[in-house]
C-alpha cells in the first residue's frame, strides 16, 4: 500500500509510466505473445493425467466381438435410410427392441430464422412435393431460391406437419412468378422438423438414478451409417453384461445437433432455444458422461477427437484421458484436429508440430461453435466428447471391432465412477493429445496483451488529469496550479453521442438482418440466407461511415473551451476500459477467443489518435476489426490444416461463416454473434472514431 | 428546483414499473449479488405464507425479516410493488431536502470561520460556492433512485422499506426535524439513522456502530427509539443471530461465505467475533477523528457496514456511492481514483462472469468468484480510505494554507502515516 499512499514513490511510477509508456506497451504485448508460443515447450506444456480414481488404470476386459453385426446392422440401416428418404425410425425402433432396449421416440421441429444453406436441412421435391432429401454440401451461397415465403403460408405449412411423410399439398404453395431453376433445384424453407430415436439399457445393479450416452447424430446425408451399426451391435453386447450400475442411453438424432439440442432440452425439461418438441417418455437418471460417435466407412485408418464445444466450453481432461489410454490400449491410432501427436518432445519438431494443433484448437475454440454433437451436452454440464472415424490413404487399417473395444472399455470405466468428473482440469489447451497447458500456464499471455490496453489508459488518464489540475494531482503535493475547469461534465457529455451511436450500430446488426430477410429478399433477387449475410455486411461497412460525422457539432464546444486533445483522449480512455473489459470477460469464459480478439485488436487500438499518419493507422482498423479477424482465421485454419484457400474460396467461406454464426446464435445459443455485434463492433468503432476525430 | 426533482422521481418510477414487468425482474431477483438470504422477498413471501398456516415465521430457517416487516406485508402483499416504488421515491426525496439543508448548514459554517479568520488566506479556491453546490442534492436523489431501482428493489425488500416502518416522521418531513433539533447537523444525522438505518439494522449487531457514534457525538437521545421496535414478538432472536452468526453461507459479494465454508465448525465461533469485529472497530477512532463532521463520518460508517457486514448486497453499496457528488469538492485530492473505479468497474462485470463458470458451466469454482469479491472488497476500502484521505487532508489545507513548504523551503508533501 506503500505504493499507492507514498506520494515520492507515486511519483516516480507515474513518470515511468508516462516516459516509457510506449517500449513497455510493446514489450508487454511481445511478451504475450512469445508466452503464448511457449505455451507448446516443455515446461509449460505438461504431461496429460488421470486425475479420477474410479477410472485410474484400464484393466477391464473387452470382449465386444460384433463386428459383423454391427456391419449388417449399418448395411441395413443405410437401405432404410434410403428407401423412406428420412431417418428409419420404425425400423430403429423395432432392432433397438429386439436388442433388449426399452425404446422410446421424440418429434421435434424448429423454425429457423432463415433457411440454412450449408446443411439442408429440409429439401422438397419439385413443387413442393416432399420427395428425397439431397445432400447439396459444399454449394454454399450464390444459389437463388424461388421460393419467396410469404408468412401466411408457413403458418399453413406448419398446420400441415412437414415432416417428411407427407403432410404438404401442392395446392398449398403457389409457384413464385420468376423462378430461375437450377437443377437440381434447392427448394428450402425455413421448418425442420424430426425424430429422435433413443433406448435406455436399464442397469441391473442401480436405480436409475444416473446414466451414460452413447449417441449417433444423422445428417440429411446418408453418413453416419456404421457409427449406428456400431451403437446398436454395442447395444446388444452390453444388455448381456451384468455389471452396468448406470443406464446406458442409445441416442440417434436426426437434422445432427438440432435433433440433439431438441432431445436435451426435453431430457432436462427446459426451452432455451424456441424448439418445439414432444416430452420425453422415458428417463434415465443424471447423465454423467456422453460419447457422440460418428463414423462413416467399415474400416478406420485413425480415430479423431473433438472437445471444443459450443462458446467454448471444454469437457473435464479425464474424459479425454480416458479415451486416449484405451487407443493406447488397443493399439488405436488417435488424432486430436486431425494431427498425429508428435514423439519427440526434446528437438524442436515436435513443439512445432504442437503448435500447429495448439493453433488449431485455439482456431475452433475460439469460433464457439460445437464441433460435433457433444458440444451441446457440455451446456448441461455433461462430460462428453465426439469420436471421428478416419479413413484416409494410411495402409494399416482397423474394423469396428476395435472401435467398439474403445468404446466398450470407456464405458466401463465411466460405469466406475461415483461421482461426477471434475479432478481434472475444465479450462486446458492441446498441444497434443497427451500434452496439456492449464489455465494458470496460458492466462498470463491474455493478461500481457491486456496490460497494453491498462498501460495505455493509464497514460491517458494521467495526461487527462494533468491537462486538469496542472502539476499538483499525480505527485500529490499542492503545486501553482490551474483553476479547476468547471466543464468536467461538458468533456463527458461530447462522450455520450459516439457512444450511443456505435452502441446503436452494434444493436442495428444484431438484430436488423434477421428481421429484415423478408424486405431484403422481396426487393432484391436474393435468397433469405443471401439478404441476411449481405445486410450483415452492409451494416458492418455502414458503421465505418456514420458515426465520426455525428460527434462534431459537440466536439467542437469542448474544443473551444479545453485543450483541443482533450475530446479524443477521453474517448479513447472509455474505448479501451471497454476493450479491455469485453477481452478480459471473454478471455475468461473462452481462452481461445479472447486471446485472438486480443492479438489483433489490441495494436491498432493502442495507436489509434488523430495525428500521424492517419492512413496507415486506418488500414491497421480495418484490418483488425472484428470481421477481418473471422476472414483472416478462416485462411489461418485452412493454412494449417494444409489445405490452403485461394481468395474467391475464402471469401465463399467466409459468407457462410457468417451466416452460420447468426444461425447458430439462433439455433444453439451460441454467444459469439452477439458478442461481436453488440460488444466489440460497438468497441471498434468507437476507436474508428477516435482515428476521424476533428 | 422541485421540478428536476419530480421528473427525477417519475422516470425512476417508470422505469421501475417497466422492469417489475419486464422479465428482467426474475432473471434480476435470482441474482447473487443482488439478493441476501436476510432481506430477499422470496423468503418474504415464504415467512407470509407460514403467518397464513399459522406457524411462526421464524420457525424455518429461511426467514429473518423483522416483524414489522412481515406484518406490513403481510396486508399490502398485493401492493408491494407499489410500496417499494413509494417508498423509493420518498427516500430519494427525503436525501434531496436533507442534503440541500447540509449544504446550507457547511455553507453557513464555512461562512462562520471566514469570517472569524480562521482558514488560512490562499485556500480561496478550496472554498465551496452556493453555485457548484446547487445540484448535489439531485445528483444524489438521481444516484439513490436508480441503481437502487435497476437491482435492489427488484427483488429485495428495498433498504428504503424498513425507516418509514420505524420513524414515519423522520423521512416525511425533514425539514422539520431539522428545525427542530438544536443542534442543526445533529438533526440531520438522525435523519441519515433512519435512511440508512436498514442497511444496519438487518444484521442486527451491525446496528451499534451507529449507537455508538450517536453516543459518542453527545447525541439526542430520540434515535434510540429506532431500536426498541425489536420488541420481542415472536422468535426475534433469530433475526438478530442470523446476522451475527453467519449460518447460511450462500455465496454473495461479502467476505463472510467462503471463509465459513471453508472452516473447521469447532473455529467458527472464534472466527465469527474476528470477522464481526471489523464493523465495529473503526467507530471510534472514526468518531474521534471527525467529531466535527458527523455526516462524513456517517457516509464513511455506512461505506464500511456495506463492506464488512454479513450479508452485503449491491443495494448496500449503492446506498454509500449515492453520497458520492456531497463529496465532489474533494476530487481533485483522490489519488488512486482512476485505478479503483476500474477495479471496481471490472470486478461488478466478473462477478456474473465467473458466476456463470461456476454455477452454470461447471468449469470454474467457488475459488475463482470469491477471488473477485475479495478485489471487489479490497477496491471499495481502498475507495473508502482515498475518500477519508482525501477529507483530513482538505481540513489540514483550510487551516494550513494551500501552498505548503518543508523547512528548507521547498514544496511539502503531506503523507498519510
Amino acid at each position: 500500500m506503500g505504493l499507492l499512499s507514498d506520494p515520492v514513490r507515486r511519483r516516480a511510477l507515474a513518470r515511468l509510466v508516462l516516459r516509457l509508456n510506449a517500449p513497455l506497451c510493446v514489450l508487454s504485448y511481445v511478451a504475450g505473445i512469445a508466452w503464448f508460443l511457449a505455451l507448446v515447450f516443455p515446461p509449460l506444456t505438461q504431461r496429460t493425467y488421470m486425475s479420477e480414481n474410479a477410472m485410474g488404470s484400464t484393466m477391464v476386459e473387452e470382449q465386444f466381438a460384433g463386428g459383423d453385426r454391427a456391419r449388417a446392422f449399418a448395411r441395413d440401416f443405410a437401405a432404410h435410410r434410403k428407401k423412406s428418404g428420412a431417418l428409419p425410425v420404425a425400423w430403429l425402433e423395432r432392432t433397438m427392441r429386439s436388442v433388449g432396449l426399452e425404446v422410446y421416440t421424440q418429434s421435434f421441429s424448429r423454425k429457423l430464422p432463415f433457411p440454412d444453406e450449408t446443411h439442408e436441412r429440409y429439401v422438397l421435391g419439385e413443387w413442393g412435393v416432399p420427395g428425397p432429401r439431397a445432400h447439396l454440401g459444399g454449394r454454399g451461397l450464390g444459389w437463388v431460391s424461388p421460393w419467396r415465403v410469404s408468412w401466411g403460408q408457413e403458418a399453413q405449412w406448419e398446420g400441415k406437419s412437414l415432416v417428411g411423410i407427407g403432410g404438404l399439398e401442392k395446392g398449398g404453395l403457389q409457384r413464385p412468378t420468376t423462378v430461375t431453376l437450377r437443377s437440381p433445384p434447392p427448394y428450402c424453407i425455413q421448418m425442420v422438423s424430426g425424430t429422435n430415436v433413443y433406448g435406455i439399457l436399464r442397469a441391473p445393479r442401480a436405480a436409475s438414478t444416473e446414466s451414460l450416452v452413447l449417441t449417433v447424430p444423422c445428417g440429411s446425408d446418408s453418413t453416419n451409417s456404421q457409427a449406428v451399426g456400431l451403437l446398436l451391435a454395442l447395444a446388444a453386447h452390453f444388455r448381456g453384461q451384468i455389471y452396468w450400475a448406470k443406464d446406458i442411453i442409445f441416442l440417434v438424432t436426426e437434422h445432427d445437433l438440432l435433433g440433439t439440442e431438441a432431445w436435451l432440452e426435453a431430457y432436462h425439461d427446459v426451452n432455451v432455444t424456441g424448439m418445439q418438441s414432444s416430452p420425453l417418455q422415458g428417463r434415465a437418471g443424471a447423465i454423467q458422461a456422453a460419447v457422440a460417435l460418428e463414423l462413416s466407412s467399415d474400416v478406420v485408418t485413425s480415430l479423431d477427437v473433438a472437445v471444443e464445444g459450443l462458446n467454448g466450453q471444454l469437457p473435464n481432461l479425464d474424459l479425454l484421458n480416458l479415451f486416449q489410454t484405451f487407443c493406447q490400449k488397443g493399439g488405436l491410432l488417435c488424432t486430436l484436429q486431425g494431427k498425429l501427436q508428435p514423439q519427440d518432445w526434446t528437438s524442436l519438431d515436435g513443439p512445432l508440430q504442437g503448435l500447429q494443433t495448439l493453433l488449431l484448437m485455439v482456431l475452433r475454440q475460439a469460433s464457439g461453435r460445437p464441433h460435433g454433437s457433444h458440444g451441446l451436452f457440455l451446456r448441461y454440464r455433461v462430460e462428453a466428447l465426439t469420436l471421428r472415424g478416419i479413413n484416409s490413404f494410411r495402409q494399416y487399417k482397423y474394423d469396428l471391432v476395435a472401435v467398439g473395444k474403445a468404446l466398450e472399455g470407456m464405458f466401463r470405466k465411466l460405469n466406475h465412477l461415483l461421482e461426477r468428473l471434475h479432478q481434472s482440469f475444465f479450462l486446458y489447451l492441446l498441444p497434443a493429445l497427451s500434452r496439456f497447458v492449464s489455465i494458470g500456464l496460458y492466462m498470463p499471455a491474455a493478461g500481457f496483451l491486456l496490460l497494453v490496453l491498462g498501460l495505455k489508459a493509464l497514460e491517458l488518464w494521467m495526461q487527462l488529469h494533468e491537462a486538469e489540475v496542472g502539476v499538483e494531482e499525480p505527485g500529490g503535493a499542492p503545486g501553482p496550479s490551474v483553476p479547476l475547469p468547471p466543464s468536467q461534465g461538458v468533456g463527458l457529455a461530447s462522450l455520450v453521442a459516439p457512444l450511443l451511436i456505435s452502441q446503436a450500430m452494434g444493436l442495428a446488426l444484431y438484430v436488423l438482418p434477421v428481421l429484415g430477410q423478408h424486405v431484403a429478399t422481396q426487393h432484391f433477387p436474393v435468397a433469405e440466407a443471401e439478404a441476411v449475410v449481405l445486410t450483415l455486411l452492409a451494416i458492418y461497412a455502414a458503421g465505418l461511415a456514420l458515426p465520426h460525422n455525428t460527434h462534431r457539432p459537440l466536439s467542437c464546444r469542448v474544443v473551444s473551451t479545453q485543450a483541443p486533445d482533450r475530446g479524443w483522449m477521453a474517448l479513447k480512455l472509455v474505448a479501451l476500459i471497454y476493450l479491455a473489459l469485453q477481452l478480459g470477460c471473454i478471455a475468461l469464459t473462452n481462452f481461445s477467443l479472447g486471446f485472438l480478439l486480443a492479438t489483433t485488436m489490441v495494436p491498432a487500438a493502442a495507436l489509434a489518435k488523430p495525428h500521424g499518419p492517419r492512413t496507415l493507422y486506418a488500414a491497421l482498423l480495418v484490418l483488425t476489426s472484428p470481421a477481418a479477424t473471422l476472414l483472416g482465421s478462416l485462411f489461418l485454419w485452412r493454412e494449417l490444416q494444409e489445405a490452403p484457400l485461394s481468395l474467391a474460396e475464402g471469401w465463399q467461406l467466409f459468407l457462410a461463416a457468417l451466416a452460420q454464426g447468426v444461425l447458430e446464435h439462433h439455433t444453439y445459443g451460441a454467444l459469439l454473434f452477439p458478442l461481436l455485434s453488440l460488444g466489440l463492433y460497438p468497441c471498434w468503432l468507437l476507436f474508428w472514431n477516435v482515428l476521424f476525430w476533428k | 428546483m422541485a421540478a428536476p426533482l419530480a421528473l427525477v422521481l417519475v422516470v425512476a418510477v417508470t422505469v421501475r414499473a417497466a422492469l417489475f414487468r419486464s422479465s428482467l425482474a426474475e432473471f434480476i431477483s435470482e441474482r447473487v449479488e443482488v439478493v441476501s438470504p436476510l432481506s430477499s422477498w422470496k423468503r418474504v413471501v415464504e415467512g407470509l405464507s407460514l403467518l397464513d398456516l399459522g406457524v411462526s415465521p421464524y420457525s424455518g430457517a429461511v426467514f429473518h425479516e423483522t416483524p414489522l416487516i412481515i406484518y406490513l406485508f403481510h396486508f399490502l402483499i398485493d401492493y408491494a410493488e407499489l410500496v417499494f416504488m413509494i417508498t423509493d421515491a420518498l427516500t430519494a426525496i427525503a436525501l434531496y431536502f436533507a442534503i440541500q439543508d447540509f449544504n446550507k448548514v457547511v455553507f453557513k459554517k464555512q461562512k462562520l470561520l471566514l469570517e472569524l479568520d480562521q482558514y488560512a488566506p490562499d485556500v480561496a479556491e478550496l472554498i465551496r460556492t452556493p453555485m457548484e453546490m446547487r445540484y448535489i442534492p439531485l445528483k444524489v436523489a438521481l444516484l439513490q433512485c436508480f441503481p437502487q431501482c435497476y437491482f435492489s428493489c427488484l427483488s429485495d425488500i428495498p433498504v428504503s422499506v424498513p425507516p418509514y416502518l420505524v420513524c414515519p416522521r423522520t423521512p416525511l418531513s425533514p425539514p422539520a426535524a431539522v428545525h427542530t433539533c438544536e443542534n442543526e447537523e445533529q438533526g440531520l444525522l438522525d435523519l441519515f439513522l433512519g435512511v440508512c438505518h436498514d442497511v444496519c439494522g438487518k444484521p442486527s449487531g451491525n446496528r451499534l456502530p451507529l449507537l455508538l457514534p450517536s453516543q459518542l457525538l453527545g447525541f439526542h437521545p430520540r434515535s434510540l427509539w429506532l431500536y426498541c421496535w425489536v420488541s420481542p414478538d415472536f422468535k426475534l432472536s433469530c433475526a438478530v443471530k442470523e446476522g451475527l452468526s453467519v449460518p447460511d453461507l450462500t455465496p454473495n459479494i461479502g467476505l463472510f461465505w467462503y471463509f465459513f465454508a471453508e472452516m473447521f465448525e469447532h473455529f467458527s465461533l472464534f472466527f465469527v467475533c474476528v470477522f464481526q469485529i471489523n464493523v465495529f472497530f473503526y467507530t471510534i477512532p472514526l468518531a474521534i477523528k471527525l467529531k466535527e463532521h458527523p455526516i462524513f463520518f456517517m457516509f464513511i460508517q455506512i461505506a464500511i457496514i456495506a463492506i464488512f457486514k454479513s450479508y452485503p448486497t449491491v443495494g448496500d453499496v449503492a446506498l454509500y456511492m449515492a453520497f458520492f457528488p456531497v463529496w465532489n469538492h474533494l476530487y481533485r485530492f483522490l489519488r488512486n481514483i482512476f485505478v479503483l473505479t476500474c477495479i471496481i468497474i471490472v470486478c461488478s462485470l466478473l462477478f456474473p462472469v465467473l458466476w456463470h463458470l461456476w454455477i452454470y458451466a461447471g468449469s470454474a469454482n467457488s475459488n475463482f468468484f470469491y477471488a473477485i469479491t475479495l478485489t471487489f472488497n479490497v477496491g471499495q476500502i481502498l475507495l473508502i480510505s482515498d475518500y477519508f484521505y482525501a477529507f483530513l487532508r482538505r481540513e489540514y489545507y483550510l487551516t494550513h494554507g494551500l501552498y505548503l513548504t518543508a523547512k528548507d523551503g521547498t514544496e511539502a508533501m503531506l503523507v498519510l502515516k
